[in-house]
């Protein structure tokens, strides 16, 4: 039970895919602009990556080794269209403000290095789990990078103004922000695990 | 059970065998909501044409008809009827010099040609720069931003083209487009006048 939760809490904490592996920093970066849209992200990514997992280890070994990348991706790939038609019926205002990202969630990165590095090695459950501490984290890290982006450049955190839109700096909205954002959020996560230790 | 040895035989079969389920999983979802998503589209487009357009008592979305405001170049025009009585179109006008793929627009005339409203249906713009376009020109407290209530112009372009919109801060490509997409609504909105002054009104009421 404890190695379950080793498992868990792993992806959240000791490596956490944005803040510690900084993996997948192309939808980390791009689509933070909001603490909503980050969040939205990291639901659809975690989602992706507990379905990609689950097959992956259910499938682990009737795919043959040379052909486990493509196989892999095909996986991922399917998966991802599945979130994005969902997103598109059911939530059209978030399916919209994602835009391309979400079809870019199939090269994200975290979603085949947890496939090749975990799911193709581990039974179907701790993949399970795997997917949900790696996606809580991501989304945990998407989620704090679009709120200090949103306050910093708008005024608002998830839509909810404090102060007025004006004195925002724009810079946070925008590409470099995003970088200075997640320096300052690895710098204090470095600060806080050194510490500790 | 052992792991498949990577033969070719092997490496054929769990590769089609893969696909072929995933091909079923995609189609299974896109029957389910294939409904949903063109429930939601069409609501989408009603729900703009009510909010720009003036009180009407029709169903546009029955007698929408296409306009072509250039060869073969081609939008849609929803008419807005009170009593039989055209009081204003809205038109679902669409632009390609966007920074990030096609922007779509419903725009509002009233039968005098001022924007009475509009709502942005599509676009890929940037987050936070760009894909402010649906609050920034409408910001009726910021005139020099705002499009609504003004009857179209020559000088409806933003500030750097000459004309007098202020452009979404760092988004003037976006803000381009925005004009641009207006205008061609404009034109469809002219054809639209002249045709119907053309035509005799029928008073039947």
């Amino acid at each position: 039970m404890s190695k379950n939760l080793n498992i868990l809490t792993n992806g959240i904490l000791k490596e956490n895919p944005v803040l510690v592996l900084l993996l997948g920093m192309c939808p980390t970066l791009g689509t933070t602009t909001s603490a909503f849209n980050g969040f939205g992200m990291g639901v659809a990514t975690m989602f992706v990556l507990v379905c990609s997992n689950l097959v992956i280890s259910l499938l682990k070994n009737i795919i043959p080794d040379k052909v486990r990348i493509p196989a892999f991706i095909v996986i991922i790939a399917s998966f991802v269209t599945v979130v994005e038609m969902i997103m598109q019926a059911y939530m059209p205002p978030l399916y919209e403000s994602l835009g391309l990202f979400i079809p870019l969630i199939v090269v994200n990165c975290i979603v085949l290095a947890r496939a090749e590095s975990f799911a193709s090695k581990n039974s179907p459950l701790a993949s399970i789990l795997d997917g949900v501490g790696m996606g809580v984290g991501f989304t945990f890290a998407l989620t704090l990078l679009g709120c200090v982006r949103e306050f910093l450049g708008t005024g608002r955190i998830f839509n909810q103004t404090v102060f007025p839109e004006d004195y925002g700096l724009l810079t946070f909205v925008l590409a470099p922000g995003a970088f200075i954002v997640l320096g300052f959020l690895i710098v204090i996560v470095n600060k806080l695990k050194t510490t500790k230790n | 059970m052992k792991k498949l040895e990577s033969s070719f035989k092997n490496m054929v079969i769990s590769l089609t065998l893969i696909s072929v389920m995933v091909a079923a999983l995609l189609a299974l979802v896109y029957n389910v909501t294939k409904e949903p998503i063109s429930l939601a589209e069409k609501q989408k487009q009603e729900k703009a044409i009510k909010d720009v357009t003036p009180d009407f008592n029709n169903n546009p979305t029955d007698e929408k008809f296409e306009v072509e405001i250039q060869n073969g170049d081609k939008l849609t025009v929803f008419p807005a009827k009170k009593e039989g009585q055209l009081v204003g179109i809205a038109v679902e006008t669409n632009t390609t010099k966007g920074f990030n793929g096609t922007i779509k627009i419903m725009v509002g005339f009233d039968i005098d040609g001022v924007i009475i409203n509009y709502s942005v249906l599509k676009h890929a713009e940037t987050p936070g720069l760009g894909a402010k376009m649906q609050e920034w020109f409408s910001n009726t407290s910021k005139p020099n931003q705002s499009v609504i209530n003004r009857k179209w112009t020559n000088d409806m372009k933003v500030k750097k083209d000459g004309g007098d919109v202020d452009a979404i801060t760092a988004a003037t490509i976006s803000s381009r487009a925005f004009m641009d997409a207006l205008n061609r609504a404009y034109q469809a909105y002219q054809k639209v006048i002249e045709n119907d002054s053309q035509t005799p009104k029928s008073e039947d009421e």
